[in-house]
Formats: C-alpha cells, structure tokens, sequence
C-alpha cells in the first residue's frame, strides 16, 4: 500500500490547523511548523485519521537555534527546535512536525498520550535541551544525574568545573580553546603546558 | 491463574538490579518493587553509561565522529558505522554539488561486514538470553563463533570490536585476498555449528516453556512504544528497512524477513519472549544468505588493492569540510532495530546536531509496561529477550 504524499499530508494538516508553515529547509527536506498550542490538535490528526494513521513516532528530538544561521523560511531564531519524526506503519508515509518553542518559557504539550513512546524521547529532550513537555506524568532527566545543572545540548551550555567536588580538569591541565567553564575567572593569558604527565 | 489472583498482599519490597549485576548487559540500574514473587513495578534508571556522544558530535568534524558511532553499540560496530555514514551521504546527497558515489565493491563489502556483524551480534542475544535463563552452555558456543567473525574483522581492519571501518564514501580497505574464501568456510561451519546450537537450547523444552507467553508485546503496543528490529518483528509486524526502505546494495539482495508467529506453540503467544528469541535465530540464518549473495556479487578488486577503497577519498573529505545547510533523518537497520540519524548541518565542517535514535532506548522505555505482573526471575529473561545494549541506551 502506498501512503500520502508530503504535500497531501501537509495540505490535511493546514485544514485542521491554519497556523502550521509548510517549510522546505536549505537542502530541500520538506516539513510543517507548528505553533506549539496547535500540537496537540495536529498531533491527535496525525495520529487517529485513518487516511493520515501515523501509528510511529520514528523519533522526537530538538536542537538549539542559538547558532544556527537563518534563511527566508526560517530566519535566524534562538528558540528551541522539537522535532517529531511520525511515519505510518499501515500506510507507509512519513511526516516530520517542528515546534519551536521560545527559550525562556520553553514548554510544549506532551505527546505520550499519543504515543507511548514519547515518554522516554520528551524526557531525553527535557535533560539535554531544556523544554518542559506539559503533561508529561513524570519528566525526570534520564540521561544526566537528577542534580545536574543546565541543559547540555543548549548551545550556550557552560561546563561545569566540577561535579560534587571532583575537578572536569586535572590540576595543570588546560584545553587549548576549550569553552569558558562556569565559575572561570576572566580569560586569563594561556598557561604555558606542563611537561607532566600523569599524575 | 492469573497473577492478580496470586497476590499476596504483604509487604512490598524494593530491589535494586544492577548496577552492576552480571544479567543486565552492561550497567544498567532497574528498581524492582515486588509483591512476594511477583514484580508490581519495575523502573529502569539509565545514564550510568552516558558518554554525551550526541555533544561530542556537535565538536568535531563530521569524519571524527565514525569512531564514536562504534562505542555507540559495540556489540554491532559495524552497523553503527554504516548507519552514519549512510545518513551523512545522505545529506551530501541532498545537493548535486557533494553528491558522493559510493563504488559497488565497497557497497558489497558493507553488506558483508554489516551481515557479519549482525550475526555476531544476534549470538550474543541468543546466548546472553539463554545465559540469563540458566543456560549458560550455549552462550560459549555462541560466542566461540562470535570469535571466528572477529577474527576475519581483524584481519580486515586491525580491530577486533570496535572497527571505525565503514567512511563515508566507502570502506576504509578492501577486504585482504584470502577473505572471501575465509567468509565462506566460516559460514559453511557456522552453519553446521548453528544446528547444534539450536538442538541444545532452542528446542529445548524448558526453555521454550519458560520464554513461552511471557511479557507478550501485541504489534499495535510494539508499534505505538517505538519497538524496532527484531523487537518489532517479533510482535509480528512485518517489517524490516533492508527490504522496505532499501538502502546500500539491500535493494537487489531481496531480504527475506522473519516475523513472530507464535513459534511456541499452543502455550505461546505472538510477541512474546520465545518470538523476539526465534526471530533473531531466524534473521542469522538470513544474515548467512545474505553474506553468500554478496560474496557472488563481489566485483573484482581494483588493481591497487591497498588504497583506500574508490580511490575517491579526497573528494569525500574536501565536501565534508562544506556539506549542504540544513538536515536530513536517515534511518538503518541495526540488530538492534532502527538506528536512526537525525542530522543538522549548518554548512561547516562541524555538524551542528547529531542525534542518535538506537533501538534499545525505546526497548527500555516499555520496560516498566511488560515487566508489572511477571515473576521476579523472568526479568532478566525479559531484558535478555529484548536485547538491550547499554552503551546504545546512554549513548
């Protein structure tokens, strides 16, 4: 059986939901934005009509916009990208959402209750990313211990300089441009390299 | 009898599996709450193994990174090397400008070494498994043959688990002279080798009853908790990327997919753990067809044997130094199931996002769900059946 087109699926979205973007990126790859309060309308779309039936959430991942350079369809933000990766196991088409959701206030509905499998991919993307998925019923970090500070694949993430007393660098030891670490002080002239080894 | 109706009512008692307990592959940390026998919750505590893989993407360049895909699973390296490299030739293909051809003699020895590995990483399932059970003679005939495949890896690329052999472009060398011959009287031995495996434990009685109808996974449930793989097919659903999404030279080779079917009889159900176990079993006697194809289809070697495979390497690595803005999600098929790249590039060197999708991250998400309600022994059979990697959950 072959599934919808991009472009029927994009057009069936749009009908439920006015505000979602058929975006095109840089090299081509077609897929819909959608303001995060329409997820969960677009999402339930997506997931019960039986022409659309996207039964598998393939992935759902983010990625920091800090740094990413802009173009027409999408002009250079610094919010936070979430990714939904959603493909059809009975009609096999495939369709990619992106929520973006402003860095601050960073929060998006949950989709697990579509989904099961979302309840772990929303909390990865809460421990590495930073967004808060409403009503999600328990988003814990799995990756990171539960008192780690700061989202790590946020790209303005500073290295902690330890972690429950225990130094990232050995005593003398420095990275030639490694990032500034928290509680660094000023750049300070590069030390020259020790000649020691191993402690 | 049901399990509810079995409850006893006392005291729950909590139990922590793992870190470090030899039956949960690696270290990973389950918090079992049990009633009695009975486990009534059962929470998986991941990160033990974090490595932040998917940050370390975001700092190097996009060919530095095909050594980190082998410690993403490095059960399957191989695998994991062809699922990046396949997704990073994706997104030069996304442009006519870094388009990049990989030649047909290095798409074969992929699918040789990715069919290789696939077998050997499908023993250590099937021997782990029935290692967790109590059986613990089957998994060292598993893995005496899993030695065989990395010595010929060995031979091939110097590295005996994890390989850094698939480049995007190609391979990093051709295979040595003798290494078709090698190949093919391993797999004829292996053959014989696997009937005597499969007289040992798979037909056997006491296995097949107690992997018989436990933690069963419906296709619909598989699909909606994001099973892949094996997993997935052992629910029953019909589907594999070889032969479905076709990527490399899988498109010709024509695979044939096992699915569950209920293999243990009246006292079974489909998707459960004795159909992921027999599914696998039945993917390795395929991963044999599958090597056999190939070595026919193997065109001759160059005349300089020793070069970097193609010959084109410098091409590739002068478009990987500016590949096409923008992203691309490639999905292959691991043992493990899907292991899925989502890219972004921003038109450097550097990629500006890897994430790593791996079939056992979702395997343990629906721990919890087929864990409530079975007997404390059987999780480790239930982890054993799904096949989890830990390195692939943590990344």
């Amino acid at each position: 059986m072959n599934g919808m087109t991009f472009d029927a699926i994009a057009a069936r979205i749009t009908q439920v939901c006015e505000e979602a973007m058929v975006v095109r990126s840089e090299n081509g790859q077609p897929f819909v934005r959608v303001p995060a309060a329409a997820l969960p309308r677009v999402a339930a779309l997506l997931r019960r009509d039986p022409a659309l039936l996207c039964d598998a959430l393939m992935d759902l991942t983010g990625y920091d916009r800090l740094k990413y350079p802009g173009n027409e369809a999408s002009p250079a933000n610094d919010a936070i990208a979430v990714v939904y990766l959603l493909f059809s196991q009975q009609h096999h088409h495939r369709v990619m959402l992106e929520v973006q959701a402003p860095r601050a206030l960073c929060a998006v509905p949950t989709v697990s209750g579509l989904w099961p499998a979302a309840l772990y991919f929303e909390r990865e993307v809460f421990d590495l990313l930073g967004v808060q998925f409403v009503g999600h019923p328990s988003l814990e970090r799995i990756l990171c211990p539960d008192d780690w500070v700061g989202h790590p694949l946020r790209k303005d993430y500073l290295y902690p300089a330890q972690y429950h007393g225990v130094p990232h660098l050995r005593e003398g030891q420095h990275f030639d441009g490694a990032p500034r670490r928290q509680g660094d002080p000023e750049p300070a002239p590069t030390p020259a390299p020790t000649k020691k080894g191993h402690p | 009898m049901t399990i509810e109706a079995i409850t006893l009512g006392g005291e729950r008692m909590q139990l922590n599996m793992g870190p470090h307990h030899p039956a949960t592959h690696g270290v990973l940390r389950i918090r079992v709450e049990s009633d009695g026998e009975i486990v009534s919750s059962c929470i998986p505590d991941h990160g033990y193994l974090h490595r932040s893989i998917e940050k370390i993407g975001e700092c190097i360049e996009w060919p530095m990174f095909v050594p980190y895909t082998d410690r993403v699973d490095y059960v399957c390296a191989m695998n994991a090397n062809l699922a990046y490299c396949v997704a990073v030739e994706k997104l030069l293909n996304t442009d006519p400008a870094t388009a990049v051809v990989v030649p047909r003699r290095a798409e074969c020895i992929r699918v040789l070494v990715a069919e290789l590995n696939r077998i050997s990483s499908h023993l250590i399932a099937v021997g782990a498994m029935a290692m967790d059970v109590g059986a613990y003679t089957p998994f060292l005939h598993g893995i005496a043959q899993r030695e065989h495949v990395n010595d010929i890896f060995e031979k091939l690329c110097g590295q005996r688990l994890t390989y850094n052999y698939v480049t995007v472009g190609g391979v990093a060398f051709d295979l040595h002279e003798t290494a078709s011959e090698e190949i093919a009287s391993f797999l004829d031995q292996f053959e014989k080798e696997m009937v005597r495996f499969n007289k040992l434990i798979t037909t056997n009685t006491i296995f097949r009853d107690r992997c018989a109808n436990l933690a069963v996974v419906t296709a619909a449930e598989a699909i909606a908790w994001g099973l892949v793989g094996p997993n997935l097919r052992g629910s029953g659903v019909d589907w594999d990327l070889r032969r479905d999404e076709p990527y490399g030279l899988y498109g010709e080779l024509g695979v044939r997919v096992p699915k569950g079917e209920r293999y243990a009889g009246r006292k079974g159900a489909v998707g459960d753990c004795y159909d992921r176990y027999i599914v696998r079993l039945l993917e390795i006697q395929e991963s044999v067809r599958l090597c056999r194809e190939v070595l026919k289809l193997l065109p001759p070697a160059a005349a300089k044997a020793n070069d970097p495979i193609g010959g084109h390497q410098a091409d590739v690595s002068k478009v990987l130094k500016r590949p096409p803005k923008g992203f691309v999600h490639c999905r292959t098929e691991a043992p493990r199931g899907e292991m899925g790249y989502f890219l972004v590039s921003d038109g450097t060197k550097v990629p500006y996002r890897v994430r790593v999708r791996t079939g056992s991250f979702s395997a343990a998400g629906i721990f919890h769900k087929v864990m409530r309600g079975i007997f404390l022994a059987d999780v480790v059979a239930v982890i054993g059946s799904f096949d989890v990697v830990v390195p692939e959950i943590d990344r």
